[in-house]
């Protein structure tokens, strides 16, 4: 019901049109990987899916950020479903946090979820695709069985940009690519170039 | 309804009998047609009655319900046609506080001003107070990169996709002797004027149309120009009997907004020619976005407004 009329909402804000390169419908768990340049980014892709998938699809988010606030930790916990993870703190060393993390979103994908994940790492401010974090790969790598989407969203960074905390309701769009081909030991630099470049080709073709 | 209203009836019964003369044509044409690219014609034409259905039902519905529906609608329009136009905008950050203003302060204000019978402030509030205002924010954002591009373009975007649109519902201000309380079919007018010559001077373009009359549009034909204006005036004095006007003067005002219609049209192409899109938007099913529905709307209902102002309210 709540999770119904957030995804209407948010559709009216973002305007958004979306186009399905892959089969929107497919039961396979996937991996879904966007350019990342506002927090509406991943509310805008989980409001795009069916509902049956929706329910079904989570986005990992930092907890600092969610599991602060009655509201945040209601949404993240029983609508969105997020899955929530450390971004420093906790761990020993950056590297440890890290593969904790990987390690806690291929455990909570289970037999039936999906994600929805952000391989930049942060919001970019101009538009531009950044470089991708390691993540990504080694979660791919964790689950062979997922399949990995691209996701690109237009003009979420005009929107709503970084800094500031009111929408402009311009119109957006949502591309979701054909599935990224899986390369069995395919380098991790490889990989992430590859995952990269699919995204700026839905950008380039959108 | 009530008998006052039997001229709105009327208006409304064309418009219906319009409809369902343009739904058999369409399906006649389907069933005849071959070729393929015939074929993508005459099925962006049936998209088109199609819509037209629901525009249609909406615009009468929110006519014959009253003022407050009559604005609440065009200002949804404007609100719909503003989302499109700064789409295509070239922002920046900086803009964004001033654009959020217009979306949120200055359209609803634009139009309870409307609501307010307050037309002193309705008529400047934009073109003044919010001009001045918004370059002010946007120079406070400190941004100076194409600083005139940016607030010159949020200007315009303000004054075609809200001030021009509220012309529309600010006819239901004006007050002419002999003629109290019957505004709405003076809206009705305009907008069926505006629209049918849209309509005439696509069919004429298809038909006939040979002289392109700009490079701006390959549509926009001389002999859709003529076909469609002459046609949409003569349906305006036709229907004098439904305003203020004699038919002779029911004839120049829809010359006028038909001409003023055809610019409002090749204006708005050349800005998304400029902007390098075919449409505004795709909410509409076989005509575009909102604001490629209302261009033509938007540039002859301050027109239309004024004129009947000077020569009708004393």
């Amino acid at each position: 019901m709540i999770a119904t009329l957030l995804a209407s909402a948010c559709r009216l804000i973002s305007g958004a049109t979306v186009e399905w390169r892959c089969d929107p419908y497919a039961d396979a768990q996937r991996i879904y990987f966007g350019n990342h340049s506002s927090h509406l980014d991943f509310i805008v892709i989980w409001s795009a899916l069916p509902p049956r998938l929706r329910h079904h699809t989570r986005p990992v988010a930092g907890r600092d950020y969610w599991d602060q606030g009655g509201i945040r930790r209601f949404l993240a916990s029983s609508v969105f479903r997020a899955v929530l993870i450390e971004r420093s703190g906790g761990a020993a060393t950056a590297a440890d946090s890290a593969r904790a993390a990987v390690e806690r979103m291929a455990l909570e994908m289970g037999e039936r979820d999906s994600l929805i994940v952000f391989p930049e790492g942060t919001r970019s401010t101009n538009g531009e695709i950044g470089g991708f974090k390691s993540g990504l790969y080694h979660l791919a790598c964790a689950r062979p069985d997922a399949e990995v989407i691209p996701v690109h969203l237009e003009n979420l960074n005009r929107i709503l940009p970084k800094g500031e905390s009111l929408p402009v309701p311009m119109l957006s769009r949502v591309t979701f690519g054909p599935r990224l081909p899986p390369i069995v030991d395919e380098p991790k630099d490889v990989f992430l170039a590859r995952a990269r470049a699919a995204l700026l080709q839905l950008k380039a073709s959108a | 309804m009530i008998p006052e209203d039997r001229v709105l009836a009327a208006l409304a019964g064309g418009v219906l009998a319009l409809l369902i003369v343009a739904s058999i044509a369409g399906w006649i044409l389907h069933r005849s047609v071959r070729s393929a690219s015939a074929r993508a014609t005459v099925d962006n034409i049936n998209a088109r009655v199609r819509a037209w259905w629901v525009m249609s039902v909406i615009f009468v519905l929110a006519v014959s319900t009253g003022p407050a529906v009559s604005i609440v609608l065009f200002s949804l329009l404007s609100f719909l046609a503003l989302r499109e136009f700064v789409t295509l905008a070239p922002t920046k950050p900086a803009d964004h506080r001033a654009l959020f203003w217009s979306f949120f302060i200055v359209t609803p204000v634009q139009y309870y001003l409307i609501w307010a019978q307050w037309y002193g402030m309705f008529s400047i509030l934009i073109p003044v107070y919010i001009s001045i205002l918004l370059a002010i924010r946007t120079a406070l954002a400190g941004d100076t990169e194409r600083f005139l591009e940016r607030t010159a373009t949020n200007q315009w975007g303000l004054m075609i996709c809200v001030y021009f649109v509220s012309y529309v519902p600010a006819l239901l201000m004006l007050r002419i002797p002999g003629y109290e309380r019957q505004m709405p079919k003076l809206m009705f007018f305009l907008v069926l004027v505006v629209q049918l010559s849209d309509v005439l001077q696509y069919v004429w373009g298809k038909t006939l149309g040979r002289r392109p009359i700009s490079s701006i549009s390959p549509n926009k034909t001389w002999e859709g120009l003529v076909g469609g204006v002459t046609c949409a005036t003569g349906i305006g004095a036709a229907i004098w009997w439904a305003t203020p006007f004699s038919p002779l003067v029911a004839a120049a005002m829809a010359l006028v907004v038909t001409v003023m219609g055809f610019a409002g049209g090749l204006i708005m192409s050349a800005i998304k020619r400029d902007r390098g899109v075919k449409d505004y938007g795709a909410l509409i099913a076989g005509h575009g976005g909102v604001l490629d529905r209302i261009d033509s709307l938007c540039f002859a209902a301050p027109v239309f407004f004024h004129l009947t102002r000077y020569f009708y309210v004393p």
